[in-house]
């Protein structure tokens, strides 16, 4: 199951990544031996075992649905590359 | 008297009885960062104005025989990933350059009320995703016992600070053994509590089921007396524990009766240093020499420890990174530059008759973000959201994903059995010395096998303690590893206690060159 270079190119593309092709091959390979270290948890038996995603088993924590103060917009606006009065600036997302 | 060679116990004593300022305590210590830390580089940033503003609030605040807090005029030195207004907090990485936090993390806002003067912010691998801080986009930090090698990693420059005798104590986090490696490879206390015993309100996210915050210092009185300060629920974070915080410092000294030791035969194979091996074990024996018994235990699934944290730290990172999209705060690439590549890119597909190229070149928007992210991190960074984002992909997410979260399960389980049967298990911290700076430049995977004794603490939520156990024939600092059971962390530290007191071990203060 090696990945191969079209692999990591799909995944760079997931993951909003872009690498050179010096970086492609250099990534490749890494991955490579990585994935093939990890793949011995295939070796573990699992059946019937609950997948385990929180180390401590909190139940959902709830609060009141209550207003309550939030971040003022300018200052969550504070650190925008681009902004308006209202909102963070992107590229056109539609009609590009 | 250098009061930079008090420990941060003996500093509060001489404030608390007026014999020294908070502002001589902390003139000291910007003294001795401006000449070593030329050489140590712990720091990214030193707040001098703002710790001398504080230390002489405080100072009046002493003489005026109000409260100052637990901490009272102490300093402390922070990892550069907790979220603090007054300053940029930039995770040592290019993406958060700039970035200046509109709050404080409930750690930075416990500190400040326990009256801690904050001195700096410390080197870090970025994101903390690395255990050497070379990672790190902005400088290189030098272990002080030794120049040419690695003080670990990620909160390698708050243990490097404390040996190098810049700070008391200082706060780092770990993810899978980022403040317990870096102790042990510059010979001071780390502390990686139960998982939810400290807020991670403000904390930047790296792996969430997995980051904790916590203290390092000199000595386990040091230790506690911080974690003391940081520990305790927090509604700001829903995974914050709701259990009431014990004293830590209140029984430090009173040894563990009827203590029993769990020692994993395991952990003692090949690959451990010959001097690691050969401390570790005289520790067992003070142990003994002390009444605990010593029971061998076995941790059946450990060896899998670093590959099943080697898929859920990543995956969990690939989706904690996603939002640093250059859109709402960090960089983001030149917009115009971008706009010319892509239009350059179309043409070249038309030109060459390709339709289907140039179809495919991507949108602003989507170019905005591989341009902004790939500019802006480093190869540990890029290499863990690739790993994270092909394990949680389609196809391969039961086969590592949730395969790895099942083998977590058993981890947790294996963990259980044996705190059936012993109160403390002991272990090295790490399985050789502090590595030479370089040594993992093109072997990210021989860095990930450094955590061999660490993750699983991480993996199974447990709090662990690394403390210095001796040095090795090079003269570099061993770390002796203590892991209890959920919310033991009183335990912990009276047994890591027990050790410092009769183990007869001096380390002084390395001769920084």
């Amino acid at each position: 199951m090696a990945l191969s270079r079209a692999d990591v190119e799909k995944v760079a593309l997931l993951s909003r990544l872009r690498l050179s092709e010096e970086e492609l091959a250099e990534m490749t390979d890494q991955l490579v031996e990585i994935v093939g270290y990890v793949d011995q948890l295939a070796e573990v038996e699992t059946d019937g075992v609950e997948p385990m995603a929180h180390a401590v088993e909190l139940e959902n924590r709830l609060k009141p649905d209550e207003v309550r103060p939030s971040l003022p917009r300018g200052e969550a606006l504070r650190n925008a590359p681009a902004r308006s009065e209202q909102g963070y600036l992107v590229p056109a997302v539609l009609g590009d | 008297m250098d009061v930079t060679q008090l420990t941060a116990t003996a500093s509060l004593d001489l404030l608390d009885k007026g014999e020294l300022s908070s502002v001589d305590l902390t003139k000291a210590y910007l003294d001795r960062i401006a000449t070593v830390d030329q050489q140590v580089a712990a720091f990214l940033r030193v707040d001098a104005e703002s710790a001398l503003e504080n230390a002489t609030r405080i100072d009046a605040a002493r003489a005026a025989g109000e409260s100052v807090g637990s901490l009272g005029g102490l300093p402390v030195a922070v990892k550069d990933i907790l979220c603090d207004q007054t300053g940029k907090t930039t995770c040592a990485s290019k993406m958060l350059e700039e970035f200046h936090p509109p709050y404080d993390a409930t750690v930075i806002k416990k500190l400040r009320q326990a009256g801690a003067v904050l001195i700096g912010r410390t080197n870090m691998d970025e994101f903390a995703m690395g255990g050497s801080t070379e990672n790190s986009a902005y400088q290189t930090t030098r272990n002080p016992w030794d120049l040419e090698r690695s003080p670990g990693g990620s909160s390698g420059g708050a243990a490097a600070c404390v040996a190098a005798g810049t700070a008391p104590l200082s706060i780092g986090t770990d993810t899978g053994g980022s403040i317990r490696q870096p102790a042990s490879w510059c010979g001071v206390v780390g502390l990686k509590p139960t998982y939810g015993r400290v807020s991670r309100f403000g904390l930047v996210a790296f792996a969430s089921s997995l980051d904790q915050v916590g203290p390092l210092a000199s000595c386990t009185a040091d230790a506690a007396l911080l974690l003391q300060a940081i520990a305790g629920h927090d509604p700001a974070d829903s995974t914050s524990l709701p259990e009431e915080v014990p004293s830590y410092t209140a029984n430090l000294n009173q040894p563990l009766e009827g203590l029993r030791i769990g020692v994993i035969p395991q952990h003692f194979a090949e690959g451990l240093d010959a001097d690691v091996e050969s401390a570790v074990r005289k520790a067992i024996e003070v142990y003994k020499s002390l009444g605990a018994k010593v029971v061998e235990l076995e941790l059946p699934h450990a060896k899998y420890a670093v590959a099943t944290y080697y898929v859920i730290a990543p995956c969990e990172a690939s989706s904690n990174l996603a939002r640093y999209d250059g859109v709402h705060y960090g960089y983001r690439a030149n917009q115009a530059q971008m706009a010319a590549d892509l239009q350059a890119e179309r043409k070249a597909a038309l030109d060459a008759g390709d339709q289907a190229s140039a179809d495919n070149v991507d949108t602003a928007l989507v170019r905005l973000y591989r341009q902004s992210r790939s500019d802006a991190f480093g190869p540990e960074v890029k290499r863990r959201i690739m790993l994270g984002t092909y394990a949680l992909s389609a196809g391969y997410y039961d086969a590592y994903y949730k395969k790895a979260l099942q083998v977590r399960r058993l981890i947790r389980q294996d963990y259980d059995q044996a705190f059936g049967q012993c109160d403390l298990i002991l272990s090295p911290t790490t399985a050789g010395p502090a590595s030479k700076l370089g040594s993992f430049d093109h072997d990210p995977l021989g860095m990930y096998l450094l955590d061999l004794y660490t993750v699983s603490a991480n993996l199974a939520g447990l709090p662990a303690i690394s403390l210095p156990c001796g040095l090795t024939s090079g003269g570099l600092p061993i770390g002796l590893q203590l892991t209890a059971p959920p919310l033991e962390e009183a335990r912990l530290l009276r047994g890591a206690r027990m050790y410092e007191a009769s183990s007869g071990l001096e380390l002084s203060r390395p001769e920084i060159a």
